[in-house]
C-alpha cells in the first residue's frame, strides 16, 4: 500500500517551549533597547531633564531583560541535560559521524538545494543544532560582556565576576563595541531562523513552526532510515 | 642629591610657611586622596617626621605635559614642597645640572639610596631596533628604566605615554612604544594615565606613597582606586540629560546651547574612569564636558585607536574609516535578505523535485517511494 503514515511526535517539551519563547522576548526586548542604547535619537523639548526618564527606562528594560536572558539560558543548559532527547545537549554539538554526514547533507539539500534524499531528523537537523550551539556561545559571550560593562554601576557579585572582562578586552570601549557588533548576530540569526523554520514547514510540512507552540511534529513513517 | 635628613615640615617652615599653612596643605591632601578625617593626623605626622624620598623622574618619549600639569597643580605648596623640596634629584626637564652632571646626579642617587627612591617614569620605552628611538646620555631608555626599576622602592607610571602607550603606540606603532608595565614585569607599576594627568591626582598618588609608605589602592589595571574608581560618566554634571535622553546631536543645535548630554557627539564619559568631573582641571575652573567637548577617554588604553572621537562607536578595524560595527551590519543583514530571498525563490521553483512527499496527501503514488 502506498498511503503513507503519517505518525506525530511529541518533541519540545514545556521547558524547552518557555524558554524558546521567553528567549525570544528577552532577545527582542533586548535589541531594540540595545539599538537605541547604541544609537538614541536626540529629541527637542522645553522641558526640565528632571522631568524625564526615558532614556533611563531603555537601559532597565535592556538590564531586567538581560538577567531574564541569561537565567532562561542557564536553566536551557541544565535542560540540556535534564530534558528529552531532543532537548539533549547531543544535539547541538557534533560528536558522532552520523551528525557530520548529516551537516554535509543538509548543506547540500537544504541550503544548496541538490537532489538527494529528503532528510528525516525527528528533533533538529545536526546543521541547525550546530548553529545553534555557536549562538549559545555568542549568548555567553554577549552575557559575559553585558556583566562585565555593567559590574561597574552594580555592587552585585555576580556582576562582579565579569569585571575583569573590561582589562582583558582591553577597556570599555573595547568591550562596548564587540557587544554592539554581536548584536548584530541576533538580527542576522533571526532572520535565517525564521526563513527556515518557514521554509521546512513549507516543503515538508511536518508542522515545524506549529512545534514550538504544541511540541508535536508530523513523521512520514515510511521516510523513516 | 640626597643632602641630610630634612623633613616636607622643616623645608616647609624654612620657606616661610606657617604651620597653619602646612595644616590646612595636609587636609587638602587628605580631602583628595579620600583619607577618612582620622588620617589627616598621619599626613601631618608622617610629613612632619619622615625624611624626604629621593625621587627619581625619567622623560621617556613623551611630551612634557604631565610635568607641566604637576606644577599646576593648584595648591601652591603642592609644587613648592613636593617639586622643588621632595628631593627630586633627577628631572631632564627642570634640573639645573646637565650631561656629565646630571648623570652623575642620577648615578649616585640611584647607589647611595638602592631600594629607598621613588622612580617616576614619564613617557613610554621604544622598544624596536634595541630602542635606538629614544636615547639619553648615550644609553637607551629601555637600558635606563630596567636598571633604574632595579632599585625603585615604587615605580610610578606618569599619564597614558608610561601607563598604556599614547599617541606613540597607536597604530601603526613604528618605533614599538611600550608602557611601562610591560618593561618592569616583576614590579607593581602604579598608573596614573591622562594626557595629561590631573595635576591634583598625580600630586596625591606621590603624597600617599610619602605618607603611608605602602602602595595605594589600586584597581585592576593598575590605577590608584583614589581618582580612577569612578567614570566620568556617573560624576559628570550632564548625567541627568543622559538620563532623560536629552542629547546634542550636532555642536551647534538647540540642544548643545541648553548644555545636554554629550554621548551622540562621541563622548568616551561612559566608557573612561577618572577624577575630571570630581576634582576638574586649573583649580577646579572646568574640565571638557564642562567646556561644551565630549570626552575622549584619554586616561583610557589604546584611547587614540578607539576613534573617530566625535562618534558614538569607534570605527570598525579593516573596513574603512567611517565604518562602525552598524554599517557592516547593515550590509551583512542585507547579503542575508538577498539570500533568503534567492533560496525561497529557487524552492518554489524547484519544490516538487526536492520533496516529492511534500505534495498534497490525495497526490502521493508509488513514485514517492521511488525516490528514496
Amino acid at each position: 500500500m502506498s498511503q503513507t503514515l503519517v505518525r506525530r511526535i511529541y518533541v519540545w517539551d514545556i521547558p524547552v517551549r518557555v524558554y524558546h519563547w521567553l528567549n525570544f522576548l528577552a532577545i527582542t526586548a533586548l535589541a531594540v533597547t540595545g539599538f537605541l542604547i547604541g544609537d538614541p535619537p536626540a529629541f527637542q523639548t522645553t522641558g526640565e531633564a528632571y522631568t524625564h526618564y526615558w532614556f533611563g527606562t531603555v537601559r532597565f528594560v535592556h538590564f531586567a531583560a538581560a538577567f531574564i536572558f541569561i537565567f532562561n539560558f542557564i536553566f536551557r543548559i541544565y535542560w540540556g541535560f535534564g530534558g528529552n532527547k531532543y532537548a539533549s545537549w547531543r544535539g547541538f554539538i557534533p560528536h558522532s559521524k552520523a551528525q557530520l554526514r548529516e551537516i554535509l547533507d543538509v548543506l547540500k539539500l537544504d541550503v544548496l538545494q541538490r537532489k538527494g534524499s529528503p532528510l528525516i531528523s525527528i528533533g533538529h537537523n545536526a546543521l541547525a543544532g550546530l548553529t545553534y550551539f555557536i549562538s549559545f556561545l555568542v549568548f555567553l559571550f554577549q552575557a559575559a560582556t553585558g556583566l562585565a560593562l555593567y559590574s561597574k554601576m552594580s555592587g552585585w557579585f555576580f556582576a562582579k565576576w565579569f569585571a575583569w572582562i573590561v582589562p582583558f578586552m582591553g577597556g570599555d570601549e573595547a568591550v562596548r563595541q564587540w557587544h554592539h557588533v554581536m548584536l548584530w548576530f541576533f538580527v542576522l540569526f533571526a532572520m535565517v531562523h525564521v526563513y527556515l523554520v518557514f521554509y521546512h514547514d513549507y516543503v515538508e510540512g511536518r508542522g515545524v513552526i506549529s512545534s514550538m507552540a504544541g511540541g508535536w511534529k508530523f513523521i512520514e513513517d515510511e521516510g523513516r532510515k | 642629591m640626597d643632602n641630610g635628613p630634612v623633613t616636607v615640615y622643616e623645608h616647609a617652615m624654612m620657606k616661610g610657611y606657617s604651620r597653619r599653612d602646612f595644616i590646612r596643605m595636609c587636609t587638602w591632601l587628605g580631602a583628595l586622596m579620600g583619607v577618612e578625617a582620622s588620617g589627616v593626623g598621619r599626613i601631618v605626622k608622617a610629613m612632619e617626621v619622615k625624611r624626604r624620598i629621593p625621587v627619581v623622574w625619567f622623560h621617556f618619549q613623551e611630551c612634557t605635559c604631565c610635568s607641566e600639569s604637576f606644577i599646576r597643580s593648584s595648591h601652591p605648596m603642592v609644587a613648592d614642597i613636593l617639586l622643588d623640596k621632595i628631593s627630586l634629584d633627577y628631572t631632564e626637564t627642570l634640573q639645573a645640572a646637565a650631561g656629565y652632571q646630571a648623570e652623575e646626579a642620577l648615578h649616585q642617587t640611584m647607589k647611595n639610596n638602592y631600594g629607598e627612591y621613588l622612580m617616576l617614569v614619564e613617557g613610554s620605552v621604544p622598544t624596536a631596533h634595541n630602542g635606538v628611538y629614544c636615547c639619553i646620555g648615550g644609553r637607551s631608555a629601555l637600558d635606563i628604566v630596567k636598571e633604574a626599576a632595579a632599585g625603585a622602592k615604587a615605580i610610578v607610571a606618569w599619564g597614558s605615554c608610561a601607563s598604556n602607550g599614547c599617541i606613540q603606540s597607536s597604530r601603526p606603532n613604528p618605533t614599538s612604544a611600550t608602557p611601562i608595565h610591560k618593561i618592569i614585569k616583576d614590579k607593581t607599576i602604579i598608573k596614573v594615565p591622562g594626557c595629561p594627568p590631573i595635576g591634583e591626582v598625580m600630586a596625591g598618588t606621590i603624597v600617599y606613597l610619602l605618607t603611608f609608605d605602602r602602595l595605594p589602592e589600586l584597581d585592576s589595571t593598575g590605577r590608584p582606586k583614589a581618582f580612577y574608581s569612578r567614570r566620568v560618566h556617573d560624576t559628570c554634571y550632564r548625567r541627568p540629560n543622559y538620563d532623560a535622553g536629552l542629547f546634542v546631536e550636532s555642536f551647534d543645535d538647540e540642544n548643545a546651547r541648553k548644555g545636554y548630554c554629550l554621548y551622540k557627539m562621541g563622548c568616551r564619559g561612559p566608557v573612561t574612569y577618572n577624577a575630571c568631573a570630581v576634582t576638574k582641571w586649573n583649580d577646579g575652573v572646568s574640565y571638557p564636558i564642562q567646556s561644551g567637548h565630549p570626552c575622549i577617554g584619554c586616561s583610557e588604553a589604546g584611547f587614540w585607536d578607539n576613534g573617530p572621537f566625535y562618534q558614538h562607536l569607534a570605527s570598525f578595524p579593516g573596513f574603512g574609516i567611517e565604518s562602525t560595527a552598524d554599517t557592516v551590519g547593515e550590509v551583512a543583514a542585507a547579503v542575508t535578505a538577498a539570500g533568503i530571498v534567492a533560496h525561497s525563490v529557487v524552492t518554489n521553483i524547484r519544490k516538487n523535485k526536492l520533496h516529492p512527499n511534500a505534495r498534497p496527501e490525495t497526490e502521493k503514488t508509488n513514485e514517492s517511494e521511488g525516490t528514496k
